[in-house]
C-alpha cells in the first residue's frame, strides 16, 4: 500500500499580525516518503506545517492537497487524509493512554454515531505499532516523555491518516527516545506508505532519516532534495550562519555535520 | 490480543460513565423528593403524588404545589443550567478557574437583572431578557479584550475577574438605591436565592435548557476534543470559531437565564465541572455530569440551607461556603504546577 497524496504548496506567504514569517514559497512533498523541514529558530518551520495542516490561513497563495485547498475543505475531510501532531499537545488531567488514542478516531466519526469496531482496530493496531499496548490503561500524566511521545504519534495514528505532518516531534526526549520515535516513523513509512512530513532541530537526524530535505532560511526556500544534495557546508552556513565540516556517516552512509565553533577545534 | 484489551477497557470505562449518571440521577432524585417532603409539615410521597397529580389535597395543595414543588424543580434546573454552563467554559478554556461566575459572566446577568427589575422595572421575561443580553455582552467583552494572536486562558481569567469586580459593585450600587426592597430580595441578586421560587419563573429556565441544551451537547464531542489544545483539537476535524461561537451562546444563554431566576447562585458552575471530573474520567463527555453535580449541588445546600441551622440561610450562601476554600485551593495548585482541568 503506498499513498499516492500530493502535498503542494505554492506562492505562499504566512504570517502573524504585522509580521511576515514565510514569503512565497513554492515546494513540493514528495508522497510516500518521509520529508524534513530543517532551518534555524524563527525561520517559519512550525508556521509552515500549521498552514500545511489548515491551522492558519495564507496571506497569499494555497496549499493543495491531491489539487485542493486545504483551506476550503470540510474539516474532517481534510483530517481524514492529513493528521498534525503539534509541537506541544495538551493531555487533559487523569486522561488514560487508550483514551487518548481514541480521540484520534474523531474525523472518523459522525455525531451521535456509535463507537465502531473499525475503531477499536484503529486504536489497537495503533497501540501495537508504538509498542504502547501494555501502556493502555496507564494515565498519561505518569508516563515517561519518551513513552508520552509514543502515546501521542499513536493518537495520530489512530487518526489513519495517509499524510503525516509532526512539529518536532523529538523535541524534550533524550537520543535512545529520538532514534525510538524515528525509526518508528520510518516503519509507519515502509509498512503503511504513510508520507511523513516532519519539522526536526538536529540536523544530522534529519539528513538520516529523511528521504527529502528541505531547508527553509528567513522564511525563504533555501534549498529542497536528497539529503546529501542539500546538507553541505554552503547550506549550513547559509541557513544557521555556523562554519562547519560536512562528512559522510560511516554508519548511514548519510552526510554528517559537524560544527566549528570557536573553541575546541584541531586546525584541518 | 491488543484488541480484546481495548474493547474490554472502552466496555468498562463506558459502564463506568453510565453508572455514574445513573448514580447522580438517582442522588437527585433523592434530594427533590426529600426537598417535596420535609419542611414545617411534612407530607406523605402519596399526598405530593395527589398534588402533582392536580388532585387538592387541604394545605399540600399550596405548600407543595406553589411553594415546594417550584422552589425543587428551579433548584435542580438552575442547578443544571450552571453546571453545565461552567464545565463549557473550563472545557474550552482548559482552566478551571475559567468559570462564568470567576470571569464575569454571571454577575454581568446579574448586575443587569438587578438593574432592570430596579431602575427600570420591568417584567419577568424582560428580567431575563436584559440578563442574556448582558451576558453574552460581558461575554464578548472579556473575550475581545483578552484577544491578542488567540485567546489564551489566564489572561482572559484576569480580565474577567476584573470586571466581575466592575459589575459587583454596580449590582451593590443598584440595590442601594432601591430603599423598598426587603434584605432578603437584596441578598438574591448578591448570591442566590430560591426564596419565593414561583412557577412563572421557572418556565424560562425550562424554555432556555430545551432550546440551548441540545444545541450545547450537539457540540460535546467538539469540546471534548478542545481538551487537547486547539492545534491538536483542529487537526482532528473540529472548527475552531465555530465551535467557540455555538458553544459560547448556548452556554451564556443558559447561564444567564438561570441566573434572571435565582441569582448568582454562588460557584455552582465552578465546582460542578471538577468533581464531575473527579467521577467521570477521561472517559466521556463532561458536560452531562456536570450538570448533573450541578443540580444535586444546588438541592442539596438549599436543603442544607433552609434546615441545617436555626437561621435559613440562602442556597447562595451555602454553595459559596464551599466553593470558597476550593477556589482557594485551586489557586494555590495552579500557581505551583500551572494545571488544567
Amino acid at each position: 500500500m503506498t499513498s499516492s497524496h500530493s502535498l503542494t504548496v505554492s506562492s505562499l506567504s504566512l504570517g502573524y499580525g504585522d509580521r511576515t514569517v514565510i514569503e512565497s514559497l513554492d515546494l513540493v512533498v514528495p508522497p510516500g516518503k518521509i520529508t524534513a523541514i530543517v532551518g534555524a529558530n524563527a525561520c517559519g518551520k512550525s508556521t509552515l506545517l500549521r498552514s500545511m495542516s489548515r491551522l492558519l490561513a495564507p496571506r497569499h497563495g494555497h496549499v493543495l492537497l491531491d489539487g485542493r485547498e486545504v483551506h476550503k475543505m470540510p474539516a474532517k475531510e481534510l483530517a481524514r487524509t492529513l493528521g498534525l501532531l503539534p509541537q506541544s499537545p495538551i493531555a487533559p488531567e487523569g486522561i488514560t493512554v487508550s483514551d487518548l488514542v481514541g480521540r484520534g478516531r474523531n474525523p472518523h466519526q459522525r455525531l451521535l454515531s456509535r463507537w465502531s469496531h473499525d475503531d477499536d482496530l484503529a486504536v489497537a493496531a495503533a497501540l501495537d505499532a508504538t509498542h504502547t499496548a501494555d501502556l493502555a490503561d496507564r494515565s498519561v500524566d505518569e508516563l515517561s516523555g519518551g513513552q508520552r511521545q509514543r502515546v501521542w504519534i499513536a493518537m495520530a495514528l489512530a487518526q489513519q491518516t495517509d499524510v503525516l505532518l509532526l512539529d518536532e516531534p523529538t523535541t524534550f526526549l533524550d537520543v535512545s527516545h529520538q532514534v525510538e520515535v524515528l525509526d518508528l516513523l520510518t516503519d509507519l513509512n515502509h509498512d503503511r506508505g504513510t508520507t511523513v512530513v516532519m519539522v526536526l532541530h538536529d540536523l544530522n537526524m534529519a539528513a538520516r532519516y529523511a528521504d527529502h530535505l528541505i531547508a527553509l532560511a528567513d522564511g525563504k526556500l533555501h534549498a529542497a532534495g536528497d539529503p546529501s544534495s542539500v546538507l553541505t557546508e554552503d547550506c549550513v552556513r547559509a541557513v544557521f550562519g555556523l562554519d562547519s565540516q560536512v562528512i559522510t556517516d560511516p554508519t548511514s552512509g548519510k552526510p554528517l555535520m559537524l560544527p566549528l565553533g570557536r573553541h575546541h577545534v584541531t586546525a584541518p | 490480543m491488543t484488541l480484546d484489551a481495548v474493547i474490554s477497557s472502552r466496555v468498562r470505562r463506558a459502564r463506568r460513565y453510565a453508572l455514574v449518571l445513573g448514580l447522580l440521577a438517582a442522588l437527585i432524585v433523592a434530594a427533590y423528593l426529600v426537598s417535596l417532603i420535609v419542611g414545617e409539615t411534612y407530607y406523605s410521597l402519596s399526598e405530593i403524588w395527589r398534588v402533582i397529580l392536580g388532585e387538592t389535597v387541604p394545605g399540600a395543595s399550596f405548600t407543595v404545589g406553589e411553594l415546594r414543588l417550584p422552589r425543587a424543580t428551579l433548584a435542580a434546573l438552575a442547578g443544571f443550567c450552571f453546571g453545565l454552563g461552567g464545565v463549557t467554559f473550563q472545557t474550552m478554556l482548559r482552566n478551571p478557574l475559567a468559570s462564568p461566575d470567576v470571569i464575569g459572566i454571571t454577575s454581568g446577568a446579574s448586575a443587569a437583572a438587578a438593574f432592570a427589575i430596579v431602575i427600570l422595572g420591568l417584567s419577568e421575561t424582560g428580567v431575563s431578557a436584559f440578563a442574556i443580553v448582558a451576558g453574552l455582552g460581558v461575554a464578548i467583552v472579556v473575550y475581545v479584550l483578552s484577544f491578542r494572536d488567540g485567546v489564551v486562558g489566564t489572561r482572559l481569567i484576569l480580565i474577567g475577574i476584573g470586571i466581575a469586580a466592575m459589575l459587583d459593585s454596580a449590582t451593590a450600587y443598584v440595590l442601594s438605591q432601591a430603599a423598598q426592597w426587603d434584605l432578603q430580595q437584596a441578598v438574591r441578586w448578591l448570591t442566590g436565592s430560591l426564596n419565593g421560587a414561583t412557577w412563572d419563573e421557572t418556565l424560562p429556565v425550562v424554555i432556555a435548557l430545551l432550546v440551548l441544551g441540545p444545541v450545547l451537547l450537539a457540540q460535546a464531542r467538539n469540546l471534548f476534543m478542545l481538551q487537547l489544545g486547539d492545534d491538536t483539537a483542529a487537526a482532528l476535524g473540529v472548527r475552531l470559531e465555530r465551535t467557540r461561537i455555538l458553544v459560547i451562546v448556548a452556554a451564556v444563554g443558559l447561564l444567564a437565564f438561570a441566573t434572571a431566576a435565582t441569582g448568582p447562585i454562588a460557584f455552582v458552575a465552578f465546582l460542578s465541572g471538577p468533581i464531575a471530573a473527579r467521577i467521570v474520567g477521561s472517559a466521556g463527555s463532561l458536560l452531562v455530569p456536570a450538570g448533573l453535580v450541578g443540580a444535586l449541588l444546588v438541592l442539596v445546600a438549599d436543603l442544607i440551607g433552609q434546615y441545617a441551622f436555626d437561621i435559613r440561610y440562602p442556597v447562595g450562601v451555602i454553595t459559596g461556603v464551599l466553593g470558597a476554600p476550593y477556589l482557594v485551593y485551586l489557586l494555590i495548585r495552579t500557581n505551583r504546577a500551572g494545571g488544567s482541568l
